[in-house]
Formats: C-alpha cells, structure tokens, sequence
C-alpha cells in the first residue's frame, strides 16, 4: 500500500451507533476493488491512533457529542481535503441528537447510576465530557458533502465513493435522498 | 344638544377660564407622572389655596407638552412661561416667586427660543398638553366636534370623502396608505352594517406618539372617528387600545362618556340622524394585532393572527362587513382637515406627503420627547435643532424609524427630508413615528439584533417564514457577537433576511428583518469585524 | 360562476372564479407542493410553500388562497419560488426534532417527502431541538408536540369537521403549540370524542395512533373530501379520491 498515488481514505466514528460503517462493509465484493484503489489511513477497522496529516476523503460517521468529538472534528477539517457526512446522525443528529432534550447531568444519572447492573458509578475522568447538546457535523466544521439514510444503503455509499475517489463531490441522484 | 348649544358651551366654558388671572398646566401624562407629576399638581393646588388665590389662579391637568425628558413639565398661560423638571418644592415656589411675586424661578424655566418649540407646528398636537382632557368643556372651548357639527350641518358624506382625498391625508401607522381613498371603498362597499376601527395598538419599541395624543387629546380623535363614520356609513366604532396604556384607556373612557352625555356620540348626534357608537376594546399585549387583519380578529375575542389579504378589511372585515381601519394619529387629523380645508393642508409638507408627522424622538438625544414637524423637513433639522443633538461628547451616527419594521437612516443621509417615499429610498420607513437616535457609542448590531429578537418574541408564530426564519435570523446575530460566524454565516444571515421579508404572510414578517438588511447596508463592516475566519484544510497540518 | 382564463408557467387555464389558483393549477397536472393546506378544510395561508408569482407585482401569492382574475400571469417553478420552498422546509426542519430512523410515520410522511421534492441535503441552520411535551394520556393517541409542524390542520378539522374544536393554539411565535381544550392532558378533555380525524390529517408523526411503531403507521385523508362533498353538496362521491 505504498504507492502513493492512490487517495488516502479516513473514516471516522463520533456519536453514533456505527451502523454506517456495518453498511460499508455490506458493499461486500465491492471491497476488494476498493482496497485497490484506495488507501485506509485511519478508520475504527485499522489500528492507528492518530488522525494521520494529508487526508484525501474523510468519511465521518455521527454527531458530535462530546469535547472530544469536537475536537475531533476540528482535527479531521485541517486535515482533510474534502469532508463527508457519512449518515443521519452526522448530517442531521438523528438518534444521537434525541438525548438533547434532557440535561447532561440527568441522562448521565440515568445511565450509569439508575439503570448500571451492579456497581453503578459516574464515569471517571478517562470519558470525554459530553456536549450539552450532540450537533450535526456541519454545525461544527465545514462539510464538503452528504450521505443520508440511518445508516446510508451500499448503493449510495458505493456512489458516493466512486466519485469521491475520482476527486470528484458526488452529486447524488434525488434518489438516495432518504433519511431515516 | 344642538349646534347653538354646542357653540354656547364653548362660550361659557371660554368665559369661565378667562375668569381665571392665570391657570397653571401640569403635564399629568405617562411621561411626566412617571417622574412625579401627581405630587406637583398636589403642591400647586395646596399653595395656591395657602396663598388664598383660588378665584385667581386654575390648577388644569392637561396631557403630553413634549419634552418628555425634562419633566414633570408646566406651563403658566398668562404669559406662556415653561418649567422643567418641576418637584414639589419648585412648584411652591413658582407660586410664591412667579405668580405671587412676578419673577421666573430661573432653575427650572425652559427658554422659550429653544429650537425645539420654534421648530415644530403642531397641527395633531395642537390642544395636546394645553387643555384638560378630561374635561369635554375643555375641549369644545377650544373647537371641538365643531368639525362633526360642520359635516353633519353642511356636507353630504361624499363630500367628506371628497375633502380628505384632497387634503392628501395619508395613514399614519405606518404604510401611508391613502386616507381618503380608502375611507372611498368603504363608502363603496356594500354591507348591512359598517364598522369604524381605530388602531391604537401602537407597540414599537420608544413609541409613544398614539398614547400621547388619546392621553391628551382624545376628543379630537373620537371626533375624527365619528367624522369618518359619517363619511363611510360607518354607525359603530371601535378604538383597539392596547392594556400597557392606562392612563389612556381612562382617559378614552371619560371622554366617550362625556360625548356620549353631551348627545356628541351616540344616537343622533347633534340631533342629527346620524348616529355612532364607540366601544373600547383593550388588547392582552400581542404586537401583531396592529396588523389589521390580527386585530380584527382580536375584537371578535379571537386568537390575533393575520390572515391573507384580500380580501382587505374595507371589503370584508368585522363579522364579513365592510370596515374602515384608520391609526390614531390619523383620525386626529381629520377634524383640521374639516375645519380649515384640505387645502390648508395639503399646503404643508410636500406634494406626496402632506400635512405634519408627529415623532417620538428617544434615544441618545438630548431633547428627548414628543414632536410635531411638517412633512419633508430634513432629518438634520429634526435631530439637531429639535432634537439638540447627541448627547457629550458623542456624533450622531444613525437613526433608526418604523422600529422593528424599519430601518436606520445614517449619519450620510442627515439631509435627507422626512416623508414617505424618501424614508423608504434608503430602505427605512416612515413607521408610525417612533425615531431612536443611535450616537457613536452604539453597535449597529446590537441594534439589528435587539430588534429582531423583539419581531421573535412577536411573531404570531402562524406562517413558518415569520416564527422560525426571525428566530434563525436571531440566532446567526448571536453567533455574529459572540465572534463564532463565519462568512458563510453572514451569506445565510442576508439570504434568510430576504426570504422571510418576500415570503411571510403579513407585514410583520415582511418587515422583520430590514433592521438587518438596513445596518447590513450602512454599516457592514461592523458586521465583517465580528467574523471569525472559517477552518479549511491545511496541507502541513500534522505533518511531523 | 364566470370562467377567468388564465395562464400557469406559460400554459393557458381556466377554472372558476371561486377555485383557487392551487386547485385550477392541480386540474391541470401543476404541482405545487402544500403542507398547511388539506382537500376539504378551510385554507389559512400558513405553511407559505404554495407562494407562485404573479406578474405585474413584486409580491408572492399563496395558491391556496388567491383566486384567479382574468388574463393573469402565473408562475409556479422559478428558481427564486424553488429556492424559498427549499428554505422553508429546512426552516420547518430545524424547528422541530424530526428525527426520521425513530418516527412511526417514517416513510409515509408528508416533511419528509417535501424534504425529498424541494432536495433539501442538509440545514444549514442551527437545529432548535425543542423540549416540548408529549401527551400520551389519550386511550388511543400520542401528541408529541416536538413533531409538530404547526400547520392548524387539526385545529381546523376539530373545529369544522368533527365540530368539537378540542385543539387550538398556545403562545407565541416559535413557541407556539398545539393544546387541547383549556391546555390540559388530552385524555382528560371532555370535548375530545376520540374520532381520530386529527391524528389521520396530520401530515407528520406528531399525532399518531398508540401501538404502532417506525414506519408502521400510514394516514388516509381521503375520507375527509368524502365528508365535506356529502355534507356541502348532499352528494355522495362514488369514485375513490386520490390520496395526495
């Protein structure tokens, strides 16, 4: 994988249920053509622990929920040429965002002490705090284009890709315009 | 009572003040009771009769004399001596000093060649702070429902209708719509029955022209209603009043009463077969219902909401009849009109905009209050003659007109002259009247960002433009001062401002966002400042 | 009645004078996309997505209430009515949390198919997120008012329809809402009689039937023009209306 002509690809998981990423696996054979024609560089199915520099396509799946999912976010726009908001909850909050309606503290309460089996607990400072409220991408940093659909179909992930890696903005038929 | 009883009860009641060596006016309006006025008039009355000059001297509550700023204000008539900022003890001694001992408390006395009383002519405003308003005889002694009697007397209907459309006389809540031509298509329209409204839900922020005039001349305006019942076929009345204006509301109260004793409203009046009856209907607060068809709505104990238009109220209005739907300051002028002829008036102003204009100048102004200027004067004359200019040490940076509907008018453009079509050249308004002057200290976007969240609180909330594009708009002017927007930002803030502007169903959200707009125009670069660069791909970033 | 001949985006009509321009334009296979409006109830001008321009004037005209006159100049689909329709649904798209993956009426829901009409990709507004109530105190029905698009089609078929106007408006602005009777919990309302007619026009999941769950509930309107056909006309409508 050194040539260094092919795109390199990121992909992301912020506040979401990674169903989008259960969807880009479902492009099945396509798989290994696009391992052929692409780089992964960093994505929760590669072991690399840091957002690598000079990122070609950034697909970004779910809402930005915490301190660090924004910074996150921040990191994937400087470093990333063009940015992807890969799914409902990334283009519009979607079940990420349905916690909005309630106090940061009430749903913490709620999950970790009310409803723990056995050793209910805070959580320690190892977790990133949560954002009052989780935020579409595009509410954070600018984004460059939109999957929609909980999660998106291969078809339109696989679209999508195509022309990404052909340095090109998708431009999705009306077609794959469907959230939820 | 009959048109030779009217004019013997002015007479008498000019007889019994001339009685009087002198009276002594107290402004008791909002304004000036606000800061006191009550106690002084107590004082006034208590030295008065301390110094035994009771047969001599009148103690007359009257309403607004304009410079709101300096009150509590009075006025001796004898020989037409202004107090400002009169409290109780400068009151015992205008009595001991002024009319006791012939000599002005310096303190307190208020130049009489100050510009802002050479300035003005006060048509509207003529009676306001001069006569007891709640007193008719006050009022009929200086003419009053002598203009009803004229119609009633010597004019056919559409011959009222005829002289207004002369005089040129247009709306003055705002649109300028013309006064006679509409008064024609009531007239017109067919209809069981007619009604006559008065708007007088008047609610833009640092407003108070309407509530001046009901507070201290309300006859004038109930004549004028009548007039135009007379005129239109209109037999009922209706003053919408909003409840914040109580003072008004009791001063309304008395004076239907009192007309209605005196057979000046009612059941043939004047012994006329004419006929009118005025009811109050107090609003519960909602700016929308100054928007005609929202405050129709609310008089028949409805949720006040507009509704599309036409059918317009002069076709179609309270319960499906034709209605006539005039602003405050509009119906105050009918009676000049009548009496001095639409010529008279339509020499005033310029040829589009005739007649005078009352304005409630506030803000970072010196002389802050209640004025009268023909229309076409330029703003100039307004702010700095009238007005006395901004305050220490500060430049006249912008004014703003038509409050949230309106828009600024900066410091470039102090020449221009003050009537309709020029306000609305430089993407303001004539407004109802409400003029708040913005000196150097102030931001432009706070300006714009203070009216809108105000068009948000009011929003009926019924067309989606309206209840959701404002709050859009007032949320990207947060992020703008809180320096968290982007160019982009300020590309959406002006495209959301034109759409809710060409796409929301009554002239509330239509006119919402041109204090954006307006600043946007004139002072963009308070805008730009507040930008904050947007995050792009950095091709070194992370590179080790 | 007069017949007024007119004409759409170019094309001649006529209709009578009482049809508005909206029901003449869709006699002629014109779409105009509706939200507020609903075959049958009074029209109030609200949602503003029927706005077509009229030559001669600067100003837009909602369809669903103006009617035509004689040799007027219509047009439906100019790129300033498309674009303002697009920001009209991203406006109504932030107001409320619509939220498609978890809706009963997912896929059969009126926001969302104009989302998909008008291509709305994205908002790019700042969602509100409201924290409204739901009412879940009906036998049969849920109100979740963070659904709701504010277009009165309840109010108006309780009210002219059903005759029980159990529902109205509350607050202002953006911070109105739908409330039953005196703003209290709708299954304490004495005036509901539980006919159901508001949850079925209601165009999103905002009323809907208990028990059903994502994507399971679908709404039929066309019983509603069969009601006030019958009851305006004392006509009996044989044939099955389209849904829209």
């Amino acid at each position: 994988m050194a040539t260094s002509a092919k795109p390199r690809v990121a992909t992301v998981w912020l506040g979401g249920c990674s169903g989008c990423h259960m969807s880009l696996l479902d492009l099945d054979e396509r798989l290994i053509e696009l391992a052929d024609r692409m780089e992964l560089v960093f994505s929760p199915i590669a072991d690399v622990k840091e957002y690598p520099a000079n990122v070609d396509v950034a697909l970004v799946e779910g809402a930005v929920s915490s301190e660090e999912h924004e910074h996150m976010a921040r990191l994937i726009r400087t470093r990333s040429r063009c940015v992807v908001s890969f799914g409902d909850c990334a283009t519009t909050g979607n079940v990420t965002a349905l916690r909005n309606r309630f106090s940061v503290n009430d749903l913490m309460k709620r999950s970790y002490v009310e409803l723990a089996p056995g050793g209910p607990a805070m959580p320690s400072t190892v977790i990133s705090p949560l954002a009052d409220t989780a935020r579409p991408l595009h509410e954070v940093i600018p984004v460059d284009a939109f999957l929609h659909g909980c999660p998106p179909t291969a078809e339109e992930i696989w679209f999508a890709v195509d022309a990404l890696l052909q340095g090109r903005i998708p431009e999705l038929p009306n077609v794959y315009l469907r959230y939820g | 009572m009959t048109l030779e009883e009217l004019d013997e009860r002015g007479a008498e009641e000019r007889a019994r003040q001339e009685g009087f060596k002198t009276r002594v006016l107290t402004c008791t309006a909002a304004g000036c009771t606000s800061c006191g006025a009550q106690k002084v008039v107590e004082q006034f009355r208590k030295s008065v009769e301390d110094r035994g000059l009771t047969k001599e001297v009148e103690v007359v509550e009257t309403g607004c004399m304009g410079l709101c700023g300096e009150g509590p204000l009075v006025q001796i008539l004898s020989d037409e001596t202004r107090y400002s900022r009169v409290d109780p003890e400068a009151a015992k001694r205008i009595v001991d000093e002024h009319l006791v001992g012939g000599s002005m408390v310096r303190e307190h006395r208020i130049d009489p060649d100050m510009p802002f009383y050479a300035r003005q002519v006060r048509v509207v405003l003529q009676n306001c702070g001069r006569i007891d308003a709640e007193k008719i005889e006050g009022a009929i002694a200086v003419g009053g429902y002598t203009a009803l009697a004229k119609v009633l007397t010597e004019m056919k209907p559409e011959e009222v209708v005829e002289e207004v459309r002369k005089s040129g006389l247009r709306g003055r809540g705002g649109a300028g719509y013309p006064t006679g031509l509409k008064w024609a298509i009531v007239r017109k329209a067919q209809g069981e029955q007619k009604f006559a409204v008065c708007n007088a839900d008047e609610g833009d922020p640092g407003a108070f022209m309407d509530r001046s005039v009901l507070e201290g001349d309300p006859h004038r305006v109930l004549e004028g209603m009548a007039i135009a019942g007379y005129a239109t076929g209109a037999s009922q009345g209706y003053i919408y009043i909003r409840a914040e204006y109580p003072l008004a509301i009791d001063r309304l109260r008395t004076a239907i009463k009192q007309a209605e004793r005196l057979g000046l409203l009612g059941n043939r009046i004047l012994e006329s077969s004419f006929s009118f009856r005025v009811d109050l209907r107090i609003g519960a607060g909602a700016f929308v219902c100054g928007e005609e068809t929202a405050l129709m709505r609310s008089i028949l104990g409805r949720r006040g909401r507009p509704r599309p238009r036409p059918p317009y109220p002069s076709e179609k209005g309270l319960w499906g009849m034709p209605t006539l739907i005039n602003n405050v300051e509009t119906y105050a002028n009918i009676a000049p009109i009548i009496l001095r002829g639409s010529a008279w008036f339509a020499s005033m102003g310029t040829p589009k905009s005739t007649g005078t204009k009352v304005f409630a100048l506030a803000g970072k102004i010196r002389n802050t209050g209640l004025i009268e200027v023909p229309m076409g004067v330029p703003l100039r004359q307004i702010i700095d003659e009238i007005g006395g200019g901004t305050t220490e040490g500060t430049t006249f940076k912008a004014a703003q007109t038509g409050g949230p509907s309106g828009g600024c008018i900066p410091a470039g453009h102090l020449d221009l002259p003050v009537d309709y079509e020029s306000l609305q050249s430089v993407g303001s308004i004539m407004g109802s009247g409400g003029m708040i002057v913005m000196d150097s200290t102030s931001n432009m976007v706070d300006v714009a960002k203070f009216f809108m969240e105000f068009s948000v609180d009011e929003s009926c909330g019924k067309c989606v433009p309206c209840r959701v594009g404002t709050k859009q708009i007032a949320l990207l002017l947060e992020k703008l001062r809180a320096k968290k927007a982007t160019i982009d930002d300020l590309a959406l803030l002006e495209e959301l401002c034109v759409m809710v502007k060409e796409t929301s169903l009554c002239g509330l959200g239509q006119s919402a966002p041109n204090p954006v707009l307006s600043t946007l125009r004139f002072f963009r670069q308070e805008y730009t400042d507040l930008l904050k660069p947007k995050l792009v791909f950095e091709p070194s970033d992370g590179v080790a | 009645m007069a017949v007024i001949t007119f004409s759409i985006n170019g094309e001649p009509v006529s209709g009578r004078q009482d049809e508005s321009i909206l029901e003449i334009a869709r006699q002629h296979n014109i779409r105009i996309p509706t939200l507020c409006h609903l075959d049958g109830l009074s029209d109030v001008g609200a949602c503003r997505l029927c706005l077509v321009e009229v030559e001669g004037t600067a100003k837009l005209f909602p369809a669903c209430s103006t009617f035509p006159s004689e040799n007027m100049v219509v047009r439906t689909d100019t790129d300033r009515l498309r674009r303002y329709r697009r920001t009209i649904v991203e406006l109504l798209a932030s107001e409320g949390n619509h939220q498609c993956a978890v809706c009963v009426v997912n896929n059969h829901c009126e926001l969302q198919n104009l989302a998909y009409q008008v291509g709305l990709e994205h908002v790019r507004v700042q969602y509100l997120f409201p924290r409204k109530d739901l009412d879940a105190s009906h036998r049969d029905y849920i109100i979740d008012r963070n659904r709701c698009v504010l277009c009165t089609r309840c109010v108006r078929v309780c009210h002219e329809v059903e005759g029980a106007h159990v529902w109205d408006i509350a607050n202002r602005g953006i911070n109105c809402e739908i409330i039953a009777d005196m703003h209290q919990p709708w299954g304490t309302s004495d005036s509901c009689t539980s006919c159901g007619k508001c949850v079925l026009v209601c165009p999103v999941g905002a009323l809907i039937e208990k028990g059903a769950t994502v994507a399971e509930m679908e709404k039929h309107r066309a019983f509603l023009p069969y009601i006030m056909t019958a009851r305006t006309k004392h006509e009996w409508i044989a044939r099955a209306i389209e849904e829209d």
